[in-house]
């Protein structure tokens, strides 16, 4: 799957396969671009997501390369080597093990640029698997994006679509600056496939896509609620009740325009993430609205989010912490009534 | 081991003698009261940065960390655009946003100043990682101390650079302190040298004060790097005379400060050039002010600089601006 030269721009494919091209158009486009992670060359299986498998096979091991279980070193050379004009993109397994590489982030890509005076950017970006995908409990299974969007010097990116996943992955790659991309553990292989960007196109950061239209209520969310939200859409949609989703797709740099273009049409805005929503992308969404719409919203701001508790084992209580259609569909209903 | 001229002899004492009076001007100035930031003072340290930097170029990459005003000399970088970063001026490297323990100046190799302890040297490995990937034989040097020895950093990067036999030679300057901490309360191995064992990799220690052991040594662990016979740990015992920072109320014991002033680099080293005949007592005077005028001259440049313009504020976050 990996290996096919001719990319139609209507090919359809799954999030991982979308996932894979990203990474083999952008090692064929440029020289500078390598890949680094634990087990992802094809020698070690191709990744434990098989998203880079078969990219070793034809880039060769020292551009993808398996590394040992050193995700702080991993991180840290792949700044070094940005730094030195390379543009690494670093798997980091599962999102929780990027704890272990928070000094490198949030103290080093981040913040080189600015430090130096802007001689030096880091262009690196970082994939990473992350939320709850049925009994990996919580230590595989957190959405962290707001760590790294309360961040400045980092982007952060999470795609619903394989479309999406494709057109971003490129566009972090090649982008100046460091990038957090999060893949949905669910939509991995969950997600329905669909049809890609064509070799050479990319979606660009820091921007929002209104994936549906709507006058009643703005549904603002990012990631596998993407989905839910379309659901309770098309189910509400024949009571009448008008529901436009937002998929956000990057959330730093945030979309303040397409947001509040949305919600000063419908004027009532429910949010919806996986995260625990305390301290969330829901607040912040939630306070731009409040600081450029107040007075012009008829219901209250609502934030449907997975519950502030690490994520539980059992399959009951991991359905019940996180944001379900009917969640969504209460909120939604709040608000228009 | 190589026998080291007395051009070079010499050079390694201009630039101890460059770094001594920079690192006497910032205390001063801090004394003074006319400098009010954070200093971490390399005094005791000079010997290492400047026989190590007689190896290097300009286009091989250096690593260090907040002491890092010797390294960040003996690589090379301008003293004016230094000081100026020193004093948050606009004509600093950083136009005064990095400030004293955030130095970057490509031009002159020096990639990356950092203030978290160990954080550089995973940075280093990937820098030299890009380097074998260019080819040429271009050398990264990473800076550390002997605290940062204990960090899980240290242990990763340093098992990656022997794994891949990247060309990086890992600098630790062991002062014999990690923050108030002396080595043997905080470190069980014996030695710093003797961690490169477990990664695979050549270690050696080396006399940190006397800088012509320091230039044989450095200059050997160079130069494998640079033929690709990969990493090495040079362990560079010294002593660190003005505390963790200058005005540190930490008193180091008595005897320990005594016993390691008989080791002090700088009057040891110019005894011995004289001794040796290299060089004239006057010669090294004449070197000593013309460093100190050096000095002068970076600090009423940066003086006489501009603060940065308020723009600046939100400026380099990103490549491109983004709504803050």
């Amino acid at each position: 799957m990996t290996t096919q030269e001719a990319v139609p721009a209507t090919e359809t494919l799954t999030f991982v396969a979308a996932v894979n091209r990203a990474l083999d158009e952008a090692l064929a486009t440029d020289p500078a671009v390598v890949l680094w992670g634990e087990d992802i060359a094809d020698g070690q299986g191709g990744g434990v997501f098989k998203t880079t498998a078969g990219l070793s096979s034809k880039y060769g091991d020292a551009r993808v390369r398996s590394t040992p279980i050193s995700e702080s070193a991993i991180v840290g050379a792949a700044i070094g080597a940005a730094l030195a004009g390379m543009r690494p993109v670093v798997e980091i397994m599962m999102m929780n093990f990027i704890a272990v590489a928070m000094d490198q982030i949030t103290n080093h890509a981040a913040k080189q640029r600015y430090m130096s005076g802007g001689q030096r950017g880091v262009p690196l970006t970082i994939r990473t698997v992350a939320g709850a995908n049925g009994g990996f409990g919580a230590q595989h299974s957190d959405m962290l994006e707001a760590w790294f969007a309360h961040t400045p010097g980092l982007k952060v990116v999470v795609p619903s679509t394989p479309h999406d996943a494709k057109g971003l992955l490129l566009s972090c790659i090649f982008d100046d600056d460091p990038c957090i991309f999060m893949e949905s553990a669910s939509l991995l292989y969950g997600a329905p496939a669909g049809p890609v960007p064509a070799a050479g196109e990319r979606i660009p950061l820091g921007r929002a896509n209104v994936v549906r239209s709507g006058s009643d209520v703005s549904v603002v969310t990012y990631g596998r609620p993407v989905h839910r939200a379309l659901a309770v859409a098309e189910r509400l949609a024949g009571e009448g009740i008008d529901v436009e989703v937002v998929d956000l797709r990057t959330i730093s740099p945030l979309d303040v325009t397409t947001i509040l273009e949305s919600v000063a049409r419908t004027k009532r805005a429910v949010i919806v993430h996986e995260a625990v929503g305390r301290f969330g992308v829901g607040a912040e969404v939630a306070a731009v609205l409040a600081e450029d719409l107040y007075g012009e919203l008829l219901a209250p701001v609502r934030r449907v989010t997975g519950g502030f508790a690490p994520i539980p084992y059992a399959q009951n209580l991991e359905s019940a912490v996180l944001p379900g259609e009917a969640d969504i569909e209460d909120a939604v209903r709040k608000a228009v009534h | 081991m190589a026998e080291i001229d007395s051009g070079t002899a010499v050079a390694i004492y201009e630039k101890m003698a460059l770094i001594r009076a920079a690192d006497e001007r910032f205390r001063s100035s801090i004394i003074a009261g006319t400098f009010t930031g954070i200093h971490y003072s390399p005094r005791g340290q000079e010997a290492i940065a400047a026989a190590v930097g007689m190896h290097l170029r300009p286009d091989d990459y250096l690593v260090t960390t907040y002491r890092g005003l010797h390294d960040q000399l003996a690589k090379g970088m301008p003293l004016r655009e230094l000081w100026a970063e020193f004093l948050g001026k606009s004509t600093g490297t950083c136009k005064g946003k990095g400030g004293t323990m955030h130095i970057t100046h490509p031009p002159s190799g020096v990639m990356l100043t950092t203030a978290i302890v160990g954080g550089g040297i995973p940075v280093a490995v990937g820098l030299a990682l890009a380097a074998q990937a260019e080819g040429g034989d271009r050398v990264t040097v990473c800076n550390f101390g002997d605290g940062a020895t204990n960090t899980g950093a240290f242990h990763e990067a340093l098992n990656l650079a022997s794994l891949w036999n990247l060309p990086v030679v890992f600098v630790c300057q062991n002062n014999t302190y990690a923050e108030n901490t002396p080595f043997d309360k905080g470190t069980k191995a014996s030695s710093v040298a003797a961690r490169a064992t477990s990664y695979g990799m050549r270690g050696e220690t080396v006399d940190g004060n006397d800088p012509i052991a320091t230039w044989q040594s450095a200059g050997e662990a160079i130069q494998r790097a640079r033929q690709g016979e990969g990493p090495t740990l040079l362990e560079a015992v010294t002593f660190r005379f003005m505390g963790h920072f200058f005005g540190d109320p930490f008193v180091i014991p008595d005897q320990v400060m005594k016993e390691a002033l008989v080791r002090d680099p700088y009057p040891r080293y110019r005894k011995r050039l004289v001794d040796d005949g290299r060089v004239t007592e006057s010669e090294l005077d004449a070197i000593d002010e013309q460093a100190k005028a050096a000095v002068e001259d970076a600090v009423r440049f940066a003086l006489e600089s501009p603060e940065p313009a308020l723009d600046e504020l939100y400026r380099g976050v990103y490549a491109e601006e983004v709504a803050s």
